[in-house]
């Protein structure tokens, strides 16, 4: 009894050896645990199965947590840099062709703009130019990673909607836009729609705009990435909850906000 | 981060080395893209990223904060002496130089190099915000000297990584074993004869 107690006694005072023992270990220990952690969590994250939003279920979640950060600093005191009119590229790129098929009747547009479901009334583009005419000269930023500067000229969203006395609707939460063919369609945040840099687009570089960069009005929005600047406008309408967006459905940022 | 860096970069590979129309090197060669499979990914790259710079910012901070309250800093920040004598530690770790300069828990290349990594880690949070919020923060933007300043800024950061890291991992091969069990338990074992000589050796 007596050595038992003596061996369980003699335990408690650790010779160096054994304490360095005991602590190599213990860290050693810590440190596999924090791998296999690691690397399974590492595992976890990347054999998440894209889901219908077109990114991982955790990558979307982490990117809306992102967008309720950084819409918290979101102001209409912060504007695009503007540069000189010389500074603009002549022959701005024209990055994808989606929602501009061809046989488009552009004698006989009209803009659809939607008040509230079923309240539809047609704006054509005399209706847009009769308006003060607000020019943006930006670096217009894409998500590859590529910018140029650009010069746009246009109505600004925020007085077309006070022209057409779009209160109630300026107070939902997003605006969504589709191309007539419909094939192309973005959901914008109300607060980027009313910055004052967003425009109803109809010029380039003091020109109407050409086919392939939207004609007759296209979306210019310098606090988005170039995936938001929808080309050739065929509807506009409000709601609360999140419209459709193309890019969004293949994997990118919904927000896409700069 | 860097892989997801890469899949974004894909999309916009323009950076190069070298001169008026000659390359020297081009960022990146095809098979460099093909060999890692970092093709054709953006918006996965981009989803990756931005949920990645949480960890890397989160992991920064509290390596910093815990720096700065155990008292670590004390060992890791450059002195007067580092910058010569770190340019010895050099020499002598390429056989160059025969006498080994002071080494302390850590010698004058590692205090330059572990906390250049520190302040590396800070620019590339600072002009990875440029990047990712230029309007919102855009005085952040204006600091980095602009958009595409700021884009390769945020890319020449990543090679600094990238030589840390060899030369990290390798000084840690060439070392040993001992040293590598001191890096994770946070004491070295140094036996009591080893340790006299040791001590005899800086004497002389």
């Amino acid at each position: 009894m007596k050595k038992l107690w003596k061996k369980i006694f003699a335990k408690k005072e650790r010779t160096v050896a054994q304490q360095i023992r005991r602590r190599t270990i213990f860290s050693f220990t810590v440190f596999s645990l924090l791998l296999f952690v690691g690397y399974e969590g590492w595992l976890w994250l990347y054999d998440q199965p894209d889901t219908a939003s077109g990114a991982k279920k955790p990558l979307r979640e982490g990117l809306q947590v992102n967008e309720g950060i950084f819409r918290k600093i979101f102001s209409n005191d912060h504007l695009a840099k503007s540069y000189p009119k010389s500074a603009a590229v002549k022959q701005p790129k024209v990055n994808g062709d989606v929602g501009m098929s061809s046989g488009f009747d552009y004698m006989h547009w009209r803009m659809k703009l939607v008040r509230k479901p079923g309240d539809t009334i047609s704006v054509s583009l005399q209706d847009i130019l009769m308006m003060p005419k607000t020019e943006v000269i930006f670096d217009f930023k894409c998500v590859e990673g590529w910018s140029q500067v650009t010069h746009w000229g246009g109505v600004r969203f925020s007085d077309f909607a006070k022209k057409y006395n779009l209160d109630t609707q300026t107070n939902m939460q997003y605006v969504g836009l589709v191309t007539p063919d419909k094939q192309y369609y973005v959901g914008i945040d109300m607060p980027s729609m009313m910055h004052p840099q967003t425009l109803l687009c109809y010029e380039m570089n003091g020109k109407f705009l050409p086919l392939d960069q939207g004609f007759p009005l296209r979306l210019i929005i310098p606090v988005k990435y170039g995936i938001k600047h929808l080309k050739r406008i065929g509807t506009i309408y409000f709601s609360n909850e999140r419209p459709a967006d193309y890019w969004a459905e293949r994997g990118y940022d919904y927000y896409s906000g700069l | 981060m860097v892989w997801s860096g890469l899949l974004i970069y894909w999309a916009n590979d323009v950076y190069k080395l070298g001169w008026g129309n000659t390359t020297v090197l081009k960022f990146f060669p095809d098979s460099f893209y093909k060999a890692l499979n970092l093709s054709s990914h953006l918006s996965r790259g981009m989803a990756f990223h931005f949920i990645f710079m949480w960890v890397f910012f989160l992991n920064g901070l509290l390596y910093f904060l815990y720096t700065i309250f155990s008292g670590e800093w004390k060992y890791l920040l450059p002195n007067k002496h580092s910058f010569k004598e770190a340019w010895q530690v050099v020499l002598h770790d390429l056989h160059l130089r025969k006498k080994a300069p002071p080494q302390d828990k850590y010698n004058a290349a590692q205090r330059i190099a572990y906390s250049s990594i520190v302040v590396m880690g800070f620019a590339s949070i600072i002009t990875g915000l440029a990047i990712y919020k230029p309007i919102q923060l855009n005085w952040l933007c204006w600091l980095c000297g602009g958009y595409e300043a700021a884009r390769v800024e945020h890319f020449i950061l990543v090679w600094g990584y990238v030589f840390f890291f060899l030369v990290h991992v390798m000084q840690v091969i060439l070392a040993g074993w001992n040293n590598f069990q001191a890096m994770v338990t946070g004491f070295e074992v140094v036996k009591e004869e080893q340790a006299v000589t040791e001590k005899i050796k800086e004497q002389e």
